[in-house]
């Protein structure tokens, strides 16, 4: 019993995780048809600075229990400039143009920004590994899990939560709900669709550099770790539905317990599983699990 | 009178022309990952040696055998290029390389090594192989102009072996965690053989095969915590191993199981005491706190310390190997008589050479003259007055675990070791 529900739990943890990253690539997705493979160089950016402001935090012998707002901050800070500098300096310019073209266009921000990141903090990586250990153990049968996973979980959840609220129960989700079904016709009524725009894109980049700075403690920060993510969180977003923020949760729960389930039983298998659990869904539901139906144009 | 007077005007030019031959520097093309996550774990450390020790080659401050300034007298040239890319980049790299270079030094994948050793071979430009493991090089086929002066990755795991049955000999099951590539692979397959040859009726309780810079092992942590397993070996480098360290020591990982981290070693600078007491720790070789203490490798550690406030980790060592074994081969060819040696002539002296390395002597006995040995050390973590201290290490001769010439490594370590 122990056994399926440490599998289920590291599962779960890895779902939260992917959630994360897969929540603000589909809704840029969503609202801008945008594949934002930049995405990837935002989550190492929160990352990165993640690891330096709650890393000089814990350096100037401040409480550690305030190096996990350093990490909030270090996300808000990153999507606050680096969102509206992406939209507004490089995809204002380009919108109108082919998909393949946007997302040819985000490439090459990817590139750019992966060099950025090693021109600001070099080649060695950077640890943050105090926020990760310091709220202690827990356990479930014979095995210890630090806290943080709760942490982590938690957030996903909180996160899946207020997006789904903003997006369902406020005026303005309403209106950018209003812009992804038809974005001409909202702008005819008076939508101003280039503020949702840059919110959108701005939201989705505070939310991949969250999970980065969340990840940061767990991990070494070093150079290239936002291609990995962006291969995985790509994958969940299919297998939920491009645009469908319930299609990222479930897809991240599948792939995140299929995952565990082949770690524990079948390893070998493990590189595989995220493809086949995409695979088997895409036989089914070409356009992944929920994706939002399409009105055809007359 | 006339014919008189133009031999002096040629003898002459033929004497101002002969020392302004002799400075002509030798261009040596360095490969190395500069960018992608294997720049910051070996490739950047590694060209800080070359950079280094070129330097000092050439300003004749390098201790004896090799204070003779450049190579023989003439001074080096560095050209250094990216790894990153994979095997056919590396291959395209080398060709337009081999045209502005005299000699090669690179290559830190095993990949890139395979893919590059026949293009070498085919380009007739001598390229020495510092880093890469894989001992398939010279097991698998025959080079003229291709020379590995790094010792092969057969040997961590046999020495890994050795040292956890000497002190551990009631083991009974292992399990594994290492990267899905051939680095991972063949490390896991080397060192599973081992133990069982060394312990027969050994139990495997898991063999975890990650993707490579996946980051995060929560998974993999809780299977091999519930797996029973007395031992877990690992050959993570990189932002995975520091990963495995970072989220395995709160969970009890390294308190549970005999650790054994064979690559370990320069993770040692970078999370000092929070690898956990009692971890089984391998450099690939005689490097870095395993290097045996005497003059040349103090000189060697504190000019690197000096220059870059860290101390060497073992691919720095490996790149400066390199660069000796030219140098040693060079001068070698130089002393039977070559002022200025061929490259077939400097291929000659290599062959079969014996030198000086900063972590020690340095055979190349292998792969019919090309590919080095060295002896093996593996050491276990211990937090001295809050500083992590190798303690318990123990010198494994390159014969001990090394496959005799013409063996294979893994056949050799399925025979037990057999001589």
């Amino acid at each position: 019993m122990s056994t399926a529900l440490a599998v289920l739990f590291d599962g779960v943890v890895y779902s939260s995780w992917l959630f994360l990253m897969a929540a603000g690539l589909t809704l840029i997705y969503g609202v801008m048809k945008i594949l934002n493979i930049a995405h990837g160089s935002l989550y190492a950016l929160g990352g990165y600075t993640a690891a330096t402001i709650a890393g000089a935090w814990l350096a100037a012998g401040h409480a550690a229990v305030g190096s996990y707002a350093m990490l909030l901050v270090a996300a808000l800070l990153v999507g606050a400039v680096m969102g509206p500098l992406l939209e507004r300096g490089l995809l204002k310019w380009m919108y109108g143009k082919d998909e393949v073209v946007l997302l040819l266009i985000t490439y090459a921000a990817f590139l750019i920004l992966e060099d950025a990141i090693k021109l600001v903090w070099g080649v060695e990586s950077k640890l943050l590994p105090e926020p990760y250990s310091l709220p202690g153990n827990f356990r479930i049968g014979t095995l210890a899990y630090p806290v943080y996973n709760l942490v982590l979980i938690a957030v996903a959840v909180v996160v899946g939560l207020a997006l789904a609220w903003a997006l369902y129960r406020t005026r303005q989700g309403k209106l950018l709900l209003a812009v992804i079904h038809d974005r001409e016709m909202s702008a005819a009524m008076g939508i101003n669709v280039d503020r949702v725009y840059l919110a959108t894109f701005t939201v989705g980049a505070m939310l991949a550099a969250l999970g980065g700075a969340l990840t940061a403690p767990m991990i070494s920060v070093s150079p290239g770790i936002g291609v990995e993510v962006i291969v995985l969180s790509f994958a969940v977003v299919v297998v939920g539905g491009l645009g469908s923020l319930g299609g990222a949760a479930i897809g991240a729960l599948m792939v995140g317990i299929v995952r565990s389930l082949a770690v524990r039983y079948w390893p070998e298998a493990e590189l595989f599983t995220i493809y086949f659990v995409m695979a088997l869904v895409l036989i089914a539901r070409p356009k992944g699990l929920f994706s939002p139906p399409e009105a055809r144009k007359i | 009178m006339k014919a008189v007077l133009r031999a002096l005007v040629l003898a002459a030019c033929a004497l101002a022309v002969l020392p302004a031959a002799a400075q002509q520097p030798i261009r040596l093309g360095i490969v190395t990952f500069l960018s992608g996550p294997a720049a910051g774990a070996f490739g950047v450390p590694a060209r800080n040696g070359f950079e280094l020790v070129t330097e000092l080659l050439n300003a004749g401050t390098v201790p004896a055998p090799y204070a003779t300034k450049g190579f023989g007298g003439r001074p080096l040239e560095l050209v250094i290029i990216d790894e990153a890319g994979g095997p056919q980049k590396q291959v395209a790299e080398l060709r337009n390389l081999a045209q502005r270079v005299d000699y090669v030094i690179g290559y830190i994948s095993s990949g890139d090594c395979l893919a590059v050793a026949p293009v070498a071979e085919e380009l007739k430009k001598l390229t020495v192989l510092f880093d890469c493991g894989t001992p398939r090089i010279f097991e698998d086929a025959s080079y003229k102009y291709v020379f590995r002066t790094g010792p092969t990755g057969s040997m961590d795991n046999t020495a890994a072996a050795l040292y956890v049955l000497e002190r551990h000999a009631n083991v009974r099951s292992i399990a594994g965690i290492n990267q899905n590539y051939a680095w991972g692979q063949d490390s896991w397959t080397d060192f599973e053989a081992a133990m069982k040859a060394l312990k027969p009726g050994l139990e495997v309780k898991t063999s975890q095969m990650t993707k490579l810079f996946a980051g995060q092992f929560g998974a993999e942590i809780s299977t091999l915590l519930s797996s029973g397993a007395e031992v877990v070996h690992s050959s993570f480098w990189g932002g995975d191993l520091e990963g495995l360290v970072l989220q395995g020591a709160p969970r009890g990982l390294f308190q549970k199981h005999l650790v054994v981290l064979s690559a370990g070693e320069p993770a040692i600078n970078r999370l000092g005491t929070r690898i956990p007491d009692g971890t089984i720790i391998g450099a690939r070789g005689p490097f870095g706190p395993f290097a045996p203490d005497n003059a040349f490798n103090r000189w060697f550690r504190s000019a690197y310390q000096d220059r870059y406030a860290l101390p060497p980790i073992y691919a720095s060592y490996k790149a400066t190997n390199a660069l000796l074994g030219l140098k040693a081969a060079y001068e070698k060819a130089q002393a039977a008589g070559a002022t200025s040696p061929s490259q077939e002539q400097i291929i000659a002296a290599f062959e079969y050479l014996n030198y000086e390395g900063v972590g020690g002597p340095v055979r190349m006995s292998l792969g019919k003259g090309h590919q080095a040995v060295m002896e093996n050390a593996i050491g276990t973590t211990r937090v001295v007055g809050g500083e992590l201290r190798i303690v318990d290490v123990k010198r494994y001769p390159p014969e001990q675990v090394n496959p005799p010439e013409g063996a294979k490594s893994e056949a050799w370590i399925k025979s037990g070791f057999k001589k």
